[in-house]
């Protein structure tokens, strides 16, 4: 680390420093470029908030706080995003319920149970599923995906007429494009972020804890619970929050699959429509306060997937702290 | 490191030992169960793109255009406009992107240190990484296309933001990687820091920043978001990236997923593959760098 500190630190070699002074103008403009790029990130982030809030002004202006009601229609100028807000929650939490313990699943797998030699193909088989671009996720759950599972949402319906809770959840109408449709896709698409995390967090744990454990006899299965789990379940915390957080900025994917429908409704089977789904469906389209109010709701989509951002990171770096410590 | 240990594991002598052994069994079982479930989809989707692309997929699919209206069959001309709006959009995300990220995680990782200024740079760098695509999508429509309209090089700013971290965080992952005593020694025969930095550093990293920049490039191929509102999908091919509307293999695909026609649907399959290879191709490309040329591995 003593390179680090050498341009900060005037104690680093000898009195009076005749060699600071004479640091070549090469080198420091080199040092206030990389700065710049760095730099360049924050500003990067500053101009998003700022422009597209500026844009987006005259959405903020006119509905005040009618955002937030259930009154789409562009045609007679009503932009109340509510819909829209619940399609993107609903269809993350579907995301993250399914996609997290088989993530934890196969970070276990990876790090307490298979060999170094097996774990190696198993990660690029899940990095292939990162590869997948989202459009291609979009196009195999329209065409291919939606018409198979509506058969299966039919006999589930029918399944559960007449029983109260799940009657309101998995009852008519169903459709193939649906919240739910769009819930697994987005699962596919986010386990392999939820399962890359989990696993450096999981590979933190200090292995005198494991040795411990099974030193006490313990089961694989009660090392993962008593040694392994109480050390990264922060870390996972974060790992989650990332998924979700990629969930619901997920575009194209949903944007072919949720059905386009602004409507909120209990029935998980029923087409809906997302904030990242209806700016890229109706954007074309759009001018003044429409444009605006589609804008708004990329705004109000920075602000959530910033804020769940922000606390993740802050969660897996502590935990990532606590295990190098 | 007290307070994470007080796990209570001694055996439970009430339960039987079978009972022990059989629930550890059944962990095993559904923590392969899980890797199944991934692999299925996964299969289910690669199969299908490419059972259904490989049909389409021809030379003069891939280089001849105008790209047919939607009505027309798939065997009527091809996405030529395509191809070549991808190549011209990522290859100039790449020329912002790549090297302004390698010079930010030289800032990060050689002169902030431990400093707060590049921890904060770090740590949001990482938040950028979550930034939706479709918001980079409007935040270049709002400061770029706005004023000086569509064109492929919005697009190619909207993938160079979102690959900026990515770039950012693999090289700063590689510098960490390169030993201090590479660099002692350097300075040790009176080279300044940023000689240092670009004679010594870099090339010991060159290999595994090259793999983490093909991998950046190989998800901003497949992005869609960013380019429905800088490029605005056209389907005659534009060689001029800095003027005029111009298209991409996903906004194709996204163009013709929701259309009833059988054509246009076989295009959108045969744009997919061609997408998937191109991905495939620059991951393992990635990969066979990372094996051949990193000196310094994790």
């Amino acid at each position: 680390m003593s390179t680090l500190t050498q341009q900060a630190g005037p104690a680093t070699a000898g009195p009076a420093h005749p060699l600071r002074q004479r640091r070549p103008l090469g080198d420091r403009t080199f040092q206030i470029v990389a700065l710049a790029c760095g730099l360049l990130v924050l500003v990067i982030l500053v101009l998003i908030a700022f422009s597209t809030t500026q844009q987006a002004s005259s959405w903020f202006k006119t509905e005040g706080w009618a955002i937030f009601t259930n009154d789409w229609n562009p045609a007679a100028n009503k932009f109340g995003a509510l819909a829209f807000i619940y399609g993107t929650a609903i269809t993350a939490a579907i995301a993250v319920i399914m996609a997290v313990p088989v993530s934890v699943g196969i970070a276990l797998l990876l790090t307490e149970v298979v060999p170094y030699r097996w774990a190696r193909p198993i990660v690029y088989v899940i990095d292939l599923l990162a590869v997948v671009p989202s459009v291609v996720w979009g196009l195999w759950g329209i065409l291919v995906f939606a018409p198979w599972i509506a058969n299966i949402y039919k006999s589930i319906a029918s399944g559960v007429a007449g029983i109260p809770v799940l009657d309101n959840l998995f009852g008519a109408p169903t459709s193939g494009a649906s919240f739910f449709t769009a819930g697994i896709i987005l699962a596919f698409m986010i386990t392999p972020i939820v399962t890359s995390l989990s696993r450096e967090v999981i590979a933190t744990v200090p292995a005198i804890d494991k040795e411990g454990a099974y030193a006490l006899g313990a089961t694989r299965l009660e090392m993962i619970t008593g040694a392994v789990w109480p050390h990264s379940k922060g870390g996972i915390t974060g790992a989650v929050l990332l998924g979700l957080g990629r969930a619901m900025g997920e575009t194209i994917a949903a944007a072919l699959v949720i059905g386009s429908s602004a409507t909120i409704t209990s029935h998980l089977f029923a087409p809906g429509d997302s904030m990242p789904a209806v700016i890229a469906n109706q954007f074309g389209e759009a001018s003044g306060v429409f444009r605006a109010a589609l804008i708004g709701l990329g705004v109000l989509l920075f602000a959530f997937t910033i804020i769940i951002n922000i606390i993740a990171r802050l969660i897996v770096g502590r935990s990532a702290e606590q295990g190098t410590a | 490191m007290a307070a994470i240990t007080e796990p209570q594991l001694g055996p439970n002598l009430e339960e039987p030992a079978g009972w022990r052994r059989t629930k550890n069994r059944m962990a095993t079982v559904l923590m392969v169960v899980s890797f199944v479930l991934v692999i299925i989809p996964l299969v289910f989707v690669l199969y299908t793109v490419v059972v259904k692309g490989i049909k389409i997929i021809s030379w003069s699919f891939l280089t001849s255009g105008p790209i047919p209206p939607n009505v027309a069959p798939a065997d009527v001309g091809g996405i030529g406009p395509a191809v070549l709006g991808t190549i011209e959009i990522v290859a100039l995300a790449t020329a912002m992107a790549v090297p302004l990220g390698v010079l930010g995680a030289i800032y990060l990782n050689e002169y902030g240190g431990k400093g707060v200024l590049a921890r904060l740079i770090g740590f949001f760098s990482d938040v950028m990484t979550g930034v939706p695509s479709i918001v980079m999508g409007l935040f270049i429509f709002s400061i770029w296309v706005l004023h000086f309209q569509f064109s492929g090089f919005a697009g190619a700013l909207a993938l160079g933001c979102l690959m900026l971290p990515v770039v950012i965080r693999s090289t700063d992952e590689m510098l960490k990687l390169v030993p201090n005593p590479l660099r002692e020694g350097s300075y040790a025969l009176g080279a300044s820091k940023a000689r240092v930095t670009v004679t010594v550093v870099l090339p010991a990293a060159i290999g595994g920043i090259v793999s983490g920049a093909l991998l950046a490039i190989a998800r901003a191929a497949g992005e869609t978001a960013p380019l429905l509102f800088t490029i605005l999908t056209v389907t005659t091919a534009n060689p001029n990236p800095f003027s005029g509307p111009n298209t991409s293999l996903p906004s194709q695909i996204f163009a013709n997923a929701t259309s009833p026609y059988v054509g246009a649907q076989d295009r959108a399959w045969g744009t997919a593959l061609t997408l998937i290879v191109i991905a495939f191709v620059l991951m393992i490309a990635a990969r066979i760098i990372t094996a051949r040329f990193s000196r310094f591995s994790r």
